[in-house]
């Protein structure tokens, strides 16, 4: 399996100049099975990753370009009368893939945004009382522009919290920088990529890590973590939040080979996986210091 | 960035502003202006240079500005120590230690110097109001140091009020313990400047017109009484203190003999019951104890002088709780006779003034008047003529006993009292003066008396035949309401009284009296908790008599127990589970400690393996082998000998480096 999460983050790398961290981050939270939102300024590379990292898994990919005249019909697809058979005749969404881009969420209205969430958490889309289950693997990569952008609608805390992680690209460094000047045109990647696994060994994959072992002292460590929060900050970490940070901390030490988790993973992640469920909405200076204050606070047992 | 290097916010220092200045109002009365004035300002500057980010001054200016305080201090007080210039110095130095507080560690420091300047209240003052102001200090800071613990945000003020009395009502039960069981030295730990007895009020060792009515216009207290059994009768509380018998011009003096050339003690025969009482005296930095008239027993540490006086073998430098027994029906040397030395000391008198008492003395030893009918005459004279009992006397001329027995004919006990003695040793009758207090005020809801030193009182004692020293009162033969009363009867509303002692204002007086009941509780149970009552109240709790090394040992005893109790409790929810593991790893931990590096709790095996890699760059390979092989285990799911094995030999190898 080493080999194999190698070779993506390779693959994915010569896409994404110089964010190999990003990268271990975003295929940490698909291989933990959870959905992932980027967060950054416009043209920093986020459909690329998002886009890069459904063609090296080999997985159907589609995007929607969310605007705020998007309908949740338009997502999730609509049921249309068929006069030849005489009866509705459901037209699937974008949704029904592997790999959804839900582009710049927060431009489109909280009904669109919740109607996505909803098939997010529930892996199925009900619409006139028919229910249809969505591909497996199915996760979707959300994007979004911070929140002082003008013309959008900011998810609530607790739409926040379905997202397994929420990560940052930021800018690339000077090395990469020029790499990127001189070999690329555009920010999309005119070279097609050859998928490294497909959607049937991506299963199997998500299946090893969740044998990945979290030994006693280290669930000691994370219910300290989580028991801090509780007791330090206005909203404390859900139970869902403990979970997450437990698959995390299993994926990132299965990309290092190891097969057993340690504090060191659960420091890793730990500032993706709880800084957008602790963070006010307003307290945007302030989301940076949580995780680092929470390392800093709690002891290792 | 170090935990104790962490900048603090405004927030923060709001709190510490707040608490430095509710110390500074505990100590106002304490300091020179120019004290308070200069922290105050500090402290302002302070909160603007935090509010506008200026920047803190330099080194170059605070250094001149700190040598110029002390200079301050140095001169105000003529010297750097002694209690009052030493509070000042460090209330200065404090306040401007703020101007370079910025870090947790100066915040920590500043609190625990006003922890310190909190308790400095006490050397000035213990009264219960001082310690209960003292509380909010101790909270605020308390407060403080909750704020200054949480420092990513600010907590509720509310919170941290609540939480810090909580905290220390917690600590009530100890400071209980400890007050009960701690062992009482006599005296303070340390010595106490001496600058903290100066303004302490009471009898001196000399009587002169006129220095007696500055007490007597003082409503202090003096001393509190309680009696076991029937209170005496109101004329009958003559306090003893002072017996004076040497007079130079207008003075009377004590007369200090030495140790080995003392009088022979009186011969005291006493009639009828002996009364027995509990004193109270407030401290007056002199060696005199005050007893009724006559006292047959001494406390600890004091001895009865042969004129009965009782003298304490130091200063009465603290509050002093006693028992006395008398004997209100006594004759004092009545079958014995005045030793030639005696007959000397109680006759000399100058001669050279006061031409018209000597000739008044004359005129009775010439018509052979017996010493009786010599002391009718006097008080016959003063009772008779119009002779005046007033605070504000007239002054008095070159003949200073003439021209009161003659002239002006106004004054209180001091002027009757040395004018009898002067007339009575002119006529060839042995006298005496004795100081000391008269009367006191019965407080009801205490059961005990108050006597102030405005119940100073001077009085004369004869020698009669066969009947001894014999007490004659002129004041009484002037004026009966004195005696009987109490002074604030016997004045004209126009003489000026402490208002305390004036009887009106009846609402009042009982609401001060009830105030003096608790005073007193204070006092007896707190303050007066010495190492005689902590003996007798274990004694009582424990039903068996205790040594005060019994107590040394049972408080041993006591704090470890309770400190293993409260070690145990708290270690038992963040023990490190001492495995063999951890005891493995905890050797190579030491050898890091040895070699400067102090792991943290919050770090992770890997970033301590980072770190001791940065400052010893050949050891990279074996810290990171020593991190991997600790986690494997410490984390992984099979623990393999070989990987036990592998740990001990890379941390073996790691010590001999």
């Amino acid at each position: 399996m080493q080999k194999t999460i190698q070779s993506i983050i390779a693959a994915t790398s010569q896409v994404i100049l110089g964010k190999e961290q990003q990268i271990k981050l975003a295929l940490a939270c698909i291989l933990a099975r959870g959905h992932l939102l980027i967060e950054d300024q416009p043209g920093m590379g986020k459909t690329t990753l998002a886009h890069t990292l459904a063609q090296v898994l080999g997985l159907a990919f589609r995007r929607v370009q969310f605007t705020n005249d998007l309908l949740p019909t338009d997502v999730l697809g609509v049921s249309v009368y068929d006069a030849h058979i005489s009866q509705f005749q459901f037209h699937a969404g974008p949704i029904f893939t592997n790999v959804l881009l839900a582009d710049e969420i927060n431009r489109a209205t909280p009904k669109t945004q919740s109607a996505l969430l909803e098939a997010m958490e529930e892996q199925q889309v009900t619409l006139d009382g028919k229910t249809y289950p969505l591909p497996n693997p199915f996760f979707v990569i959300a994007t979004q522009n911070p929140k002082q952008h003008i013309g959008t609608f900011p998810l609530p805390e607790s739409q926040l919290d379905r997202f397994l992680m929420r990560i940052e690209i930021g800018y690339p460094d000077y090395q990469s920088e020029r790499l990127l000047l001189q070999t690329q045109n555009s920010t999309i990647s005119a070279k097609p990529l050859h998928p490294c696994i497909d959607a049937a060994t991506l299963l199997q994959m998500q299946q090893q890590i969740s044998e990945i072992h979290v030994s006693e002292p280290l669930l000691d460590y994370l219910q300290a973590l989580i028991q801090y929060s509780r007791n330090t900050y206005a909203v404390g970490l859900s139970p869902r939040a403990g979970l997450a940070l437990k698959q995390c901390a299993q994926a990132w030490a299965a990309i290092h080979g190891r097969d057993y988790a340690t504090p060191e993973d659960i420091q890793t992640v730990l500032s993706s996986v709880v800084e957008h469920r602790l963070a006010s909405p307003s307290g945007e200076g302030q989301a940076q210091q949580i995780a680092t204050q929470m390392l800093q606070s709690v002891a290792i047992a | 960035m170090s935990h104790a290097q962490t900048k603090l916010s405004l927030h923060h220092l709001q709190w510490l502003l707040v608490s430095l200045a509710l110390i500074l109002l505990l100590h106002a009365e304490h300091l020179p202006l120019w004290v308070i004035l200069g922290s105050v300002s500090l402290g302002i500057t302070r909160f603007f240079i935090e509010k506008n980010h200026w920047r803190l001054p330099k080194m170059l200016l605070l250094l001149p500005v700190t040598l110029l305080a002390g200079l301050g201090i140095g001169l105000t007080f003529h010297g750097l120590f002694g209690r009052d210039a030493s509070l000042a110095l460090l209330v200065i130095m404090l306040s401007l230690k703020l101007m370079e507080t910025k870090t947790l560690r100066d915040y920590v420091l500043i609190i625990i110097a006003g922890y310190f300047l909190t308790a400095n209240v006490f050397l000035f003052s213990q009264s219960i109001l001082i310690s209960s102001f003292s509380i909010l200090p101790l909270v605020f800071l308390t407060a403080t140091l909750i704020q200054i613990s949480y420092r990513h945000s600010p907590l509720d003020w509310q919170f941290s009020l609540k939480l810090a009395g909580k905290l220390l009502l917690q600590a009530i039960p100890v400071m209980l313990i400890l007050f009960i069981l701690f062992p009482r030295i006599p005296g303070p730990l340390w010595g106490i400047p001496s600058d903290s007895y100066s303004g302490m009020t009471g009898l001196s060792d000399s009587l002169s017109f006129g220095n007696l009515n500055q007490l007597i216009k003082n409503g202090s207290i003096a001393f509190r009484v309680e009696f076991k059994g029937k209170l005496p009768q109101q004329q009958q509380l003559y306090w003893r203190g002072p017996v004076l018998w040497h007079q130079e011009g207008r003075h009377w003096r004590m007369r200090n003999l030495p140790e080995n050339n003392s009088l022979p003690i009186e011969n005291l025969t006493t009639t009828g019951e002996a009364t027995h009482y509990i004193i109270t005296l407030e401290p007056h930095n002199r060696t005199w104890l005050l007893m009724l008239d006559m006292p047959t027993y001494a406390p600890q540490d004091a001895k009865i002088s042969h004129d009965y006086q009782v003298i304490s073998q130091t200063p009465v430098r603290n509050r002093m709780r006693f028992e006395g027994v008398s004997y209100l029906q006594y004759q004092l040397g009545a079958h014995q006779t005045l030793s030639a030395r005696e007959q000397t000391m109680a006759l000399k008198i100058e001669t050279n003034e006061n031409p018209r008492t000597l000739a008044l003395a004359q005129l009775w030893q010439t018509s052979k008047l017996s010493a009786v009918e010599k002391v009718n005459a006097a008080l016959h004279k003063f009772r008779n003529e119009p002779f005046i009992y007033t605070l504000s006397p007239p002054i008095l001329g070159d003949n200073p006993v003439d021209d009161f027995l003659f002239n002006t004919k106004k004054g209180f006990c001091e002027h009757y009292a040395s004018s009898f003695v002067y007339l009575m040793r002119a006529a060839g009758v042995p006298a005496r003066i004795v100081t000391g207090y008269q009367g006191g005020e019965l407080n009801p809801n205490g059961n005990y008396m108050i006597v102030r030193q405005s119940d100073a009182h001077a009085w004369a004692e004869v020698w009669l035949q066969n009947q001894g020293w014999v007490r004659v009162d002129p004041t009484a033969a002037v004026s009966p309401d004195r005696i009987e009363q109490g002074i604030s009867n016997a004045l004209p509303e126009a003489d000026e009284l402490p208002f305390m002692i004036r009887p009106n204002n009846t609402w009042f007086s009982t609401l001060y009296l009830q105030w003096d009941a608790v005073n007193n509780g204070w006092n007896q149970w707190v303050l007066g908790y010495n190492e005689q009552k902590q003996l007798s109240v274990l004694s009582q709790l424990l039903g068996k008599h205790y040594r005060t090394s019994d107590i040394v040992f049972w408080l041993i005893a006591t704090i470890s127990t309770v400190m293993l109790i409260t070690t145990y409790f708290l270690l038992r929810t963040t023990r490190k589970k001492q495995d063999a593991l951890q005891k493995i790893y905890d050797l190579y931990l030491k050898k890091l400690k040895k070699i400067g590096i102090t792991p943290s709790t919050t770090e992770t095996a890997t970033e301590l393996a980072t770190r001791v890699s940065l400052l010893h760059p050949t050891q990279q390979r074996l810290t990171d082998e020593i991190a991997e092989t600790y986690n494997a285990l410490r984390f992984g799911k099979h623990y393999e000998s070989q990987y036990w094995d592998k740990l001990k030999r890379l941390i073996q190898e790691f010590s001999r480096k």
